[in-house]
This record gives structure tokens, sequence and C-alpha cells, in this order.
């Protein structure tokens, strides 16, 4: 009212005037281009933004994002296959590359090898041989393999010089290359954890979404379960059940079987993640509304609270694939697990098995810097989303 | 605080029922046994004579009844050939890869396996306790980086090639023999002071090996759970007072940060466990753990039955006493039990 008659009061005195600017009514609380962005953005938008500061674990993404290249293109990749035999080369060091042949350029290359038996200590010896220089070859055509069991191909990413080697990381006892090795070994280790996590959490979210939406004695009888499963040490448990695996199995059953044994002892830490979060989410009004509204337990869990906790079942579940891993090695290197002819870090692992090998043949214990690796960015990994999955805080 | 132990001890007993339940059916999973494979064996090669006297012994160790009763009498419930004859009135079983009863083949073995992880154990806590206290109360410093950076290798290295790496590196810096329980020659000698350095020298590198995770993953337990102490008002009253800075910690920070300290311990234990039967095998050392993997391969079902349920009971006392333990520590959950009821 009063404003107006002010209005009337003003526009006597002074002639009409229009702010030709466009006016915005919410002038005093205008947000900033990137609040603007930050409030539309969606749950998964904002975990991503997140995420990328943590400059650790992407990069320890990228890293295994790397490695797990290794797992459709190991045939390219290697310059030799896993189990193709050398006789000439048993336990050959590793081949340094070098860059310059008599102060001249030659690219990356590698001296051929001569070997000769030591009479006293009957061992193979291996001796660079200046005279001949090895250029590593690029995109070219190699050891005969085939691609994914389809079809033979010979193409590889890089392999020796004709009639020449490429032992980059040395050979083991019977002649076969560690690096190619270990590029197909990457295969079956890298998903066996993949596997086995999601066996974890498929027996994780069904238990742990049970003992926390129902409660009562349900919630104790899986709680109690759980309390027992975590209180057995986990690895004589593996060890007892990947030797109860028939030796008669074909080696892809042993791996099936094993990521199996790797994610029935592993759900418990999930299930208890997952019971605890539904308890406080399932208190929520969302949740409350959707029940009083006559929706079915299946459809209130999977509809409105999953969603709630995806994040966290992804971080944890990415924080429990290093252990499966290490487990799968030990297993593999306690000959419980694969065998040859399938080839995992683990069972490239089992030649070091005494000491004796391992001062005398340093290179067979290769295996174990992937491993760090591997286990190492996951860590990160984890870490890194597991702070991005609650974007609110 | 004697009814809390009590009750705390009588939890166990159903906890031990199903896992030895879990234990002789995990055994029990391999098709046919011991006995029965070698009678095939033996009938597949048309050699009669002996096979009598083989199924003689699966009578006695009754391997032809079913399941349940088999499990019953081996846990010493269920009236076997020979009456209550289980592991309750302490009849462990028959290994039958070396013929003999099983607590001659594992008696020898269980002293070190205890000792180990028992050292294993007190590793832990005497390293993490200062180097957590250490990295919380001085936080971004250089020693704090450093614990942090170690301890992130720490638990990313499995035991076993650990234990791998130092024999390789022991060997090839100093010459050493780690593996085995002592040098080469004190086997066989009488024990003398020497001799008894060698063994505890031989013990050092296996209690770092298995312990260095569970360090690392302590260190980094204690230094959060404190600073989130050290950030509460009460630390800044208590220092606003004219508390000394040491004693400030002592007294009441570190008082709460300890509890859950010790509880995670319990739940350390099985990996220890775990650590010490690989790192045992890898590093040749007289424990359970390497008879457990030739019972395994060899499919001798008391004997890994029974060194799988004496790993679990192990792992179950020192959680028992890590519990303990924290109830003399606080009063909430020793008279907590009491209040309730």
């Amino acid at each position: 009212m009063s404003m107006d008659v002010e209005e009337n009061k003003t526009s006597r005195k002074v002639e009409h005037y229009v702010d030709p600017t466009p006016f915005n009514p919410a002038v005093t609380e205008e947000m900033t281009p990137e609040q603007e962005r930050y409030f539309q953005a969606s749950q998964w938008q904002i975990m991503w933004w997140k995420f990328k500061r943590h400059k650790l674990a992407v990069w320890s993404g990228v890293i295994l994002i790397l490695f797990y290249l290794c797992v459709p293109f190991a045939e390219v990749i290697a310059p030799y296959t896993a189990n193709s035999r050398d006789s000439l080369h048993l336990f050959a060091p590793p081949q340094k590359l070098h860059l310059f042949d008599d102060g001249k350029f030659v690219g990356p290359f590698v001296y051929g090898m001569t070997s000769e038996i030591d009479m006293e200590t009957l061992q193979w010896v291996f001796e660079d041989n200046p005279d001949q220089v090895q250029p590593i070859r690029y995109f070219c055509r190699g050891a005969n393999y085939k691609f994914w069991n389809l079809f033979t191909a010979d193409f590889h990413l890089f392999c020796p010089a004709k009639g020449g080697t490429l032992f980059l990381l040395g050979t083991d006892r019977l002649g076969r290359d560690q690096l190619s090795g270990l590029v197909y070994g990457a295969r079956l280790s890298l998903t066996v954890g993949l596997i086995g996590v999601t066996i974890s959490i498929v027996l994780g979210l069904f238990f742990g979404g049970i003992a926390g939406y129902f409660g009562g004695i349900l919630d104790s009888a899986i709680q109690r379960m759980i309390e027992i499963i975590r209180s057995m040490p986990e690895l004589p448990l593996w060890m007892a059940l990947s030797a109860a695996l028939p030796v008669t199995w074909a080696p892809v059953w042993i791996y099936f079987g094993l990521t199996i044994i790797l994610g029935l002892l592993d759900w418990p830490g999930l299930a208890r993640a997952v019971r605890s979060k539904l308890l406080s989410l399932r208190e929520e009004e969302y949740a409350k509304a959707a029940v009083l509204m006559g929706a079915k337990p299946k459809r209130v869990i999977t509809r409105h609270l999953l969603p709630g906790f995806t994040s966290h079942i992804i971080a944890s579940a990415t924080l429990s694939i290093p252990s499966m891993i290490l487990g799968e090695t030990a297993l593999s290197y306690l000959n419980l697990g694969l065998r040859r002819p399938s080839v995992s870090w683990g069972v490239l692992l089992n030649e070091a098995q005494n000491i004796s090998v391992v001062t005398i043949y340093p290179w067979l214990m290769a295996p174990v810097i992937p491993i760090i690796i591997v286990v190492l960015a996951f860590n990160f990994l984890g870490d890194g989303l597991r702070d991005a999955a609650d974007p609110y805080k | 605080m004697l009814y809390y132990i009590i009750r705390r001890i009588l939890m166990m007993v159903p906890t031990l029922l199903v896992i030895s339940l879990m234990t002789f059916f995990i055994i029990e999973l391999p098709t046919g046994d011991y006995i029965s494979n070698q009678i095939a064996a033996l009938k597949a090669t048309g050699e009669q004579s002996s096979i009598a006297k083989l199924e003689f012994q699966l009578k006695e160790f009754s391997l032809d009844r079913p399941f349940f009763e088999r499990y019953l009498i081996w846990v010493g419930l269920w009236p076997g050939p020979h009456g209550l004859d289980g592991l309750i009135q302490g009849n462990w079983g028959w290994s039958f890869e070396f013929d003999k009863p099983v607590d001659e083949v594992v008696g020898p073995t269980l002293p070190l396996t205890i000792v180990l992880n028992f050292a294993t154990i007190l590793f832990v806590y005497i390293v993490s306790f200062p180097i957590g206290i250490y990295s919380a109360t001085r936080q971004y410093s250089w020693g704090d980086y450093g614990f942090t950076f170690i301890g992130y290798f720490g638990l990313a290295t499995p035991n076993f090639l650990l234990a791998l790496i130092l024999l390789y590196l022991f060997n090839q810096w100093f010459g050493l023999s780690v593996g085995g329980l002592m040098a080469p020659e004190y086997i066989d000698q009488p024990w003398s002071f020497a001799k008894a350095m060698s063994v505890l020298g031989h013990l050092i590198v296996p209690t770092i090996v298995i312990g260095t995770s569970g360090t690392a993953a302590m260190i980094r337990r204690l230094r959060a759970n404190l600073l989130d102490e050290l950030h509460k008002q009460y630390v800044t009253t208590g220092r606003a007072k004219g508390l000394k800075e040491g004693q400030l910690l002592v007294k009441y920070p570190l008082r709460m940060a300890i509890n859950p300290f010790i509880a995670d311990i319990g739940n350390l234990i099985p990996s220890l466990v775990s650590g010490s039967v690989i790192v045992s095998v890898v590093m040749s050392l007289p424990t359970v753990g390497p008879v457990l993997l030739s019972a395994l391969q060899s499919q001798d079902q008391f004997l890994s039955g029974f060194i799988l349920l004496f790993v679990a009971v192990l792992t179950l006392i020192g959680m028992l006493i890590s519990d303990l333990l924290l109830a003399v520590l606080d009063p909430r959950i020793r008279l907590g039990g009491r209040a309730s009821s």
C-alpha cells in the first residue's frame, strides 16, 4: 500500500523512468557459476569432482587401467607366448636394453647371448656378445599364438630381432620368458579379484540387507555368523578349501573354483558395512514414506535404500580386491591354487620356492614388482573412492 | 569382572562348536578319504593282501559312518569303536601319512607356533604404539610422512613375498642363512647359550615379516583415533588450565584413543595367524604351517583338521585376551553387562 503511494508521489515529481537492465529478484542470493553447477550436478558428478581432487587415487586408477590392458591384449603385448620354451636359454639372466653401440645410436637393442656350461657348478653361464646387435622390432610378426583361443595370429607390439632373443626379465628353469609370463599372468591374477569381489558383493548385499532391514533374530543370527567367520584365520581356510578342489578339473574350473573360495570368505566385511548403512538409512523420512505407501521390502531396499550406499559398496569392494589378488598369489605359490599351463603371478612365483634358487636366479622374483604396484594402486584408489563416496560431507 | 570373564568364556563354546563343524566339513570336502583312496588304488592294481588291513582301519576310524556321526565321534560327543574317544578326551586323531598319532606329529611344532604368534602380537603392540602417538602428535612432519610411506608399503607387500625378499637380501648383504629355526651348525647339538641366541636371531626376521602389515594398519588406526581426540575441546581446556603437554596427552586423549586400538588388535589376530602359516612355509620354520600344507596335499584329514582347529582356537584365545585387556582398561565394558541385566 505505502509502496503505491510512494510511487505515485515520485512519478509526479520526476518523469517516468525505466531501468533498461533486466531486474533479477534473487539478486541478494545469486549463486556464482561454480555454485550453480555444484547444486545442479547429480550425486555421481559431484563424486567424480571430489575424486579428481585426490591426485594419488587418479594416478593409481590410470596405472590400473594400463595393467588391465594386459587382460584382453596379452597375446599382442607379450613378445613370446607364456608357455613356449627356449631350451637353449635355461635360466637366462635379463638382457639389458641398450641405445648406443660403440658410440653410435642404434635405438633400443639387446646384445646376443653366448651360453656355456660351467662344468664346476653345472650351471649355464650367459654372456653378452658385443658383435651381435639385435635391435627390437616393433609392430612385427613373431611367435604364433591363438588370439582369445579363436584364431591364429602372429602380430606383436614388439618382438626380438630375427633369429635373436629378447628376455628382458630373464627366463625360468624351462627357458620360458618371464616378461611374457607376467603379461599373460596379469590375465588371471587381475581378474581373480574382480570376480571374487562380485561374488562377495552379492553375498554381502544379501546377508547384510536381510540383517539390516529385518533386524530381530535374523539380524543377530547373521551377526553371529559374521563374527565367527571373521574370527577364523583366512589363509589356512583358503588352503583347505582349495586343496579340496579336485586335481582332475580343467584349469578353467580350478580358476572359477578359486574365485568362489576367495569370495566366500570375504563377504562378512561387506555385509557389515551394508547392514550398518541400512540401519541408518531405513530411519530416513523417504524410506518411511515408501513403506507407508505400501512398497514391498524388496522395492524399498532396491529402489530407495540401495542408491544411498552404492558408492560406499564400490569403495569398500575396491579395498578388498587386493586381498584377493594376494590370496590367489599365496595359494598358487603354495601349489594349492592354479597350476601350469595356467599362468598367474603366483604360478610364476612358484618357481622361486627355495632360497638357493632365489639367490642364484634373483630375476625369478620379478612378479613381486607388479603385485606390489597393483596392490598399492588398489589401496590408493580405494582410499580416494571412499573419500569421494560421501560427497556432501 | 569375574562375571564378565565367565560370560565371555562361555560365549566361546558355541563359537567353538560351529568352527569345529565347519572345519570338519571342509576337511571332508574332497571326494573319498585317505583310506578309501588307498583301497581303490590297491584294487586297481589287483593287490588283495593289504586291503583287509585297510578295511579294518576304515572301521577303526569309523570312516564308514554318516557325516554327523563321524563329526561327533571326532569331537568326542558320540561313542565310536572305542567309546567316547575324541578331541575333548584328548585323542587328537591319527595321521595316515605319518602312521602316527596326530599329537606326535604336531606336538613338537605347537610351542613354536604359539611363541611365534605371541611374539608377533607383542611386536605389533610395541612398535605401533609409540609410532602411532608420534605420528598423531606431529602430524604432517617429516617423520609422520616417512612412517605413512613405509606403512603403505608394509600393507601392500604380501608377507610371504617380504620373507622371500628379506631372505635374498640377508643372504646377499650378510651371507646369512635366515631360513630355518637355527643356523645349520647347531642342528642336533645340545642346547647351549649360542644355540639359544641363534634360535632367537632366526625368530626376529619372521616376527618382523609377519608383523609388518599389522603394524602398519595399527599405526594408521591409532594415528586417526588420536587425531580425532586431539581436536576435541577438553584438550584445549586442559591446555588452557596449564597442563603440561606430555601429561595432558597421556591423561586424556590417549586413554580415549587406546580403546579402539586394543579392540582392533583382536581383529588383527586372524590375519597374523594366517601370515605365520605361510611365512613358516617360505622360511621353513618348524611350526604347524608346513605340516598343514603337506597334510592338505596328501589329504591326511585328521591331521589337517586338527591343525585348522588349533589355529582357530589360537585366534579365539588371542581375541579373548584382547577383550579381557579391554575390559581391564575400560570400566564401561567391564560393568556394562551388569548394568543392563
